[in-house]
């Protein structure tokens, strides 16, 4: 317990990404089975227990101790979990201290009541502050360590020096404490079976072109166009009788789209956007949003926001593993595998016909009516190309419709994380609003922290440091007025409507796009600029 | 009939003592002071006469100058001196190198002022020593039950682990200058880790001080002196507030750690940054302070700053009356 206890203590404090492979990389190889496995189980959050509820631990800790000495201790701590893992007085020697197969196996088996016994025991008997935090993280089911499975599935694939497509692939016939699996990285077995009907496949993915070099090297002949949707990619699975929902990462989110999964009746595999479609028009991001992240859904919810895939691929059609083929036959089966669906919940995304790059770039700049005047921008897919895992150079490009720019002031600035922490690289910016009176103030209208390069990051912290205004703790606000600040053209994707936001608005991945140490402040946009483009988009 | 606040009363300069015409840590200049240890809160310049151990006044001398005060009379660990009509006796206290409890007796009455203190070993001074007393008058900064310490090698072992995983990155440890960052070289020392340690340049003084007093604390260099490439692998130790600066872009890609009893709270190392919370505190943890409440046994508790509220509560549940002081001017939300 002690070694997963201060992998997870690690991981919530650190955010460097390569630092979190290291120390999840080194755990897994130092750890001996089945812990390890059962680790890499609750990191990918296949792992999840409900055994005990917020309400009974805190009874049990004030059976232990002076309420109200628990009460000042859990306000001041503000976490549960970390209060009680601190106050929790120790009984060393009690018990033996349990190993984490121990706690998972003690609780599979264990009826509520017989697991809020033994995991009373388990934090009598575990010596550390930090053990008893993770032993109740792990039993309330909520690790939040910020880490994704797909890293954590990264870290064990390093282990073997093995491509994580390929862990990804056998992922889904893989069984916790996954000793199979190790036995296979560390090369003393054979690789196991990815034999088990309706898994994830390893998805292909693209890369954004380079438009000064790349289309001067690709012909147009070469390559299919559709439009890029925002949704979410997806891939729908129909073996065996076993019908399943995948997020690119190879989460299987089937519970939340019962919808999708009833539509698709034949075998096969299909890769494509996850959107919210009505009357087979395309909704906003914000619509989708209404449907992610939920562990039930309703009728009422299904009816309202109405979700369907629009496939672009054909993994698997019946029995063939269409992988190996080209895009011009995987297209063929592809829209007579949708025909035969016959269903809304399931569309084709159209191929968009071209002759030569510019007359793409023209479409690009200016979408025909209807759905692609909200894409996200344009694919290029080569015909004869083959479906392979991970990010191959070539033969898939993405490219993003230009991005909406807006003159924004910059408001306050925040001290960035691990390697950024002696600089301040988070910031708020705003527009103008005018009040009924003509008084012109600044409203946050977002939020950005990349975009800048690491000399520009000294200069507008040297600008922060200098124009400082008031500290909040890591935050500072900066001179902005209309003849003093800095301003920044801000890049984003796109605008919705926000209740959070006292501007009314929030952005889509918002960057700097341009520092302008030329323009004052005043000078910068007003809300009426978001406003005018916000009904543009609602308008379509 | 005598009673204890007859001997010492809170004032707004500090805790008085009538009858032998002396504050102890006032936190205004006053005529005559008994100070308990070289914290800047406890030991201000300024004063007209300080009683403090030889080794409080070499730290007073070393940051506020030698004419610090008017006056000065050293009274080593154990030897009593007279105040008027009231004998003191500082006793180590376990906080920091120098640091004193000041036992003060008058009439019969005896009374303990901890200033800091802590109960575990500390290689860089002697460890506290529980004086029987009617009144205990206890510091209080880590009373609330969350706070509990533990034993320091386990932090020491997993700085050193991390220093492994990650040896081409820096770890900056952030300790307070006087007392936590020689302690800290001294637990690495006494781990193991014999390579030179780099420091900030507002350590150097007091690290040296400390050499003179006897405490090794192996090879030191600046932290200026090396190239960036130099600190791969290296452990550098700097006051806290370095740690933010624009100071420790020197270093590859460093990991900050910080030695404190507040890294018991992870919402407190989230919020400075720190990527590594030592939990180091030269300050009781919560078990430490009733340990020794429960061990003493006074007739009365008075608790100086702090936490006072829970601490009071508890002793109050176990038959020991108690009264918070509220004294300020003590930090203590400081970095301890």
């Amino acid at each position: 317990m002690r070694a997963f206890a201060e992998l997870l203590d690690r991981l919530s404090l650190t955010s460097s990404r390569n630092a979190k492979l290291t120390m999840v990389r080194d755990y897994l190889r130092d750890t001996p089975d089945p812990d390890r496995g059962w680790a890499l189980a609750a990191l990918t959050g296949e792992l999840s227990f409900d055994a005990v509820k917020p309400a009974f631990i805190r009874k049990a800790v004030e059976a232990r101790m002076d309420p109200q000495l628990f009460a000042w201790s859990y306000d001041y701590v503000g976490d549960l979990a970390e209060a009680v893992s601190l106050v929790w007085p120790g009984q060393p020697g009690a018990n033996r201290e349990p190993d984490l197969s121990e706690v998972i196996e003690g609780l599979k088996s264990a009826t509520r009541a017989e697991a809020q016994g033994r995991i009373e025991a388990w934090l009598d008997a575990l010596p550390q502050a930090r053990e008893r935090w993770a032993l109740l993280k792990l039993v309330t089911g909520a690790l939040r360590v910020g880490l994704s499975a797909r890293l954590a599935k990264q870290a064990a694939a390093d282990l073997g020096e093995t491509p994580v497509a390929e862990v990804e692939e056998l992922w889904h016939a893989l069984e916790a404490p996954y000793a199979d699996l190790f036995a296979w990285l560390e090369g003393r077995a054979e690789k196991p079976s990815s034999e088990n009907p309706a898994r994830f496949r390893p998805v292909m993915l693209a890369q954004a072109i380079d438009e000064a070099v790349d289309f001067a090297k690709l012909d147009p002949a070469d390559y299919a166009a559709e439009w890029k949707w925002d949704g979410i990619r997806v891939q729908a699975a129909n073996e065996g009788g076993v019908r399943r929902l995948y997020t690119r990462t190879g989460d299987d989110i089937s519970r939340t789209f019962p919808d999708i999964l009833d539509a698709l009746d034949d075998q096969g595999v299909i890769d494509g956007e996850l959107l919210v479609i009505r009357e087979g028009k395309v909704a906003p991001f914000a619509d989708l949003q209404q449907r992610l992240n939920r562990k039930a859904v309703d009728a009422k919810l299904m009816a309202a926001y109405p979700a369907a895939i629009r496939a672009y691929d054909l993994l698997q059609d019946g029995d063939d593993d269409t992988r190996a083929l080209p895009l011009t036959a995987r297209r063929q089966r592809l829209e007579a595998f949708v025909a035969r669906q016959a269903s809304p919940r399931i569309d084709l995304s159209p191929m968009q016909p071209f002759a030569s790059w510019a007359e793409l770039a023209a479409l690009r700049a200016d979408p025909p009516a209807g759905d692609p005047q909200i894409a996200e921008g344009l694919m290029l897919k080569r015909w004869d190309a083959a479906y392979v895992a991970g990010r191959p150079k070539g033969p898939w490009f993405k490219w993003k419709r230009d991005p909406f720019l807006v003159d924004a002031v910059l408001m306050y600035a925040q001290r960035g994380h691990g390697k950024r922490s002696s600089y301040y690289s988070d910031y708020t910016f705003g527009v103008w609003t005018e009040d009924a009176a003509g008084q012109r103030t600044l409203t946050p209208v977002g939020k950005a922290y990349f975009g800048f390069t690491d000399q520009e990051l000294l200069q507008i912290d040297k600008f922060v440091r200098d124009n400082t205004l008031e500290r909040f703790g890591p935050v500072r606000s900066v001179r902005a007025e209309p003849h003093a600040g800095l301003v920044f053209e801000v890049a984003f994707e796109g605008l919705q409507r926000s209740t959070r936001h006292k501007s009314g608005v929030a952005m889509r991945f918002p960057r700097i796009h341009r520092i302008r140490w030329d323009k004052p402040p005043g000078e910068a946009d007003e809300i009426a600029v978001l406003e005018q483009l916000l009904a543009q988009m609602e308008a379509r | 009939m005598i009673r204890p606040q007859d001997l010492l009363c809170p004032k707004p300069e500090g805790l008085y003592c009538p009858p032998g015409n002396f504050y102890i840590d006032p936190v205004r200049p006053v005529d005559r002071a008994v100070i308990t240890h070289g914290h800047a809160d406890h030991a201000r310049a300024g004063h007209g006469a300080v009683l403090a151990t030889p080794e409080t006044l070499a730290i007073m001398g070393e940051r506020y100058g030698v004419d610090f005060a008017q006056a000065t009379e050293a009274a080593p660990y154990g030897h009593t001196v007279a105040r008027d009509a009231v004998e003191v006796t500082l006793v180590p206290a376990g906080h920091v190198l120098g640091s004193a409890q000041a036992v003060v007796r008058w009439k019969g009455l005896t009374m303990v002022v901890s200033g800091d203190y802590k109960r575990r070993r500390d290689p860089t001074c002697p460890a506290f020593e529980p004086v029987p007393c009617d009144v205990f008058i206890s510091e209080a900064t880590f009373g609330l039950p969350v706070f509990r310490h533990p034993p320091d090698g386990e932090e020491i072992a997993r700085l050193l682990k991390s220093v492994a995983q990650f040896p081409e990155r820096s770890h900056i440890i952030g300790a307070y200058a006087l007392g936590k960052a020689q302690r800290i070289i001294r637990l690495l020392r006494e781990a193991g880790w014999d390579r030179t340690i780099y420091v900030h340049g507002a350590l150097e003084r007091l690290n040296a001080l400390y050499g003179r007093h006897g405490i090794d604390l192996g090879p030191l260099a600046q932290a200026t002196t090396a190239r960036k490439a130099d600190f791969a692998g290296a452990i550098i130790v700097a006051p806290p507030s370095a740690m933010q600066d624009r100071w420790s872009r020197r270093f590859p890609e460093p990991i900050a750690a910080f030695a404190s009893g507040w890294m018991q709270i992870r919402a407190r190392a989230r919020q400075k940054g720190v990527e590594l919370p030592l939990v180091v505190s030269d300050h009781a943890d919560w078990d430490e302070l009733i340990a020794t409440v429960s061990e003493l046994r006074p007739g009365e508790l008075w608790i100086t700053h702090g936490r006072e509220e829970a601490l009071a509560r508890w002793a109050t549940l176990n038959g020991i009356p108690a009264r918070a002081l509220a004294l300020i001017g003590y930090e203590d939300d400081g970095d301890d």
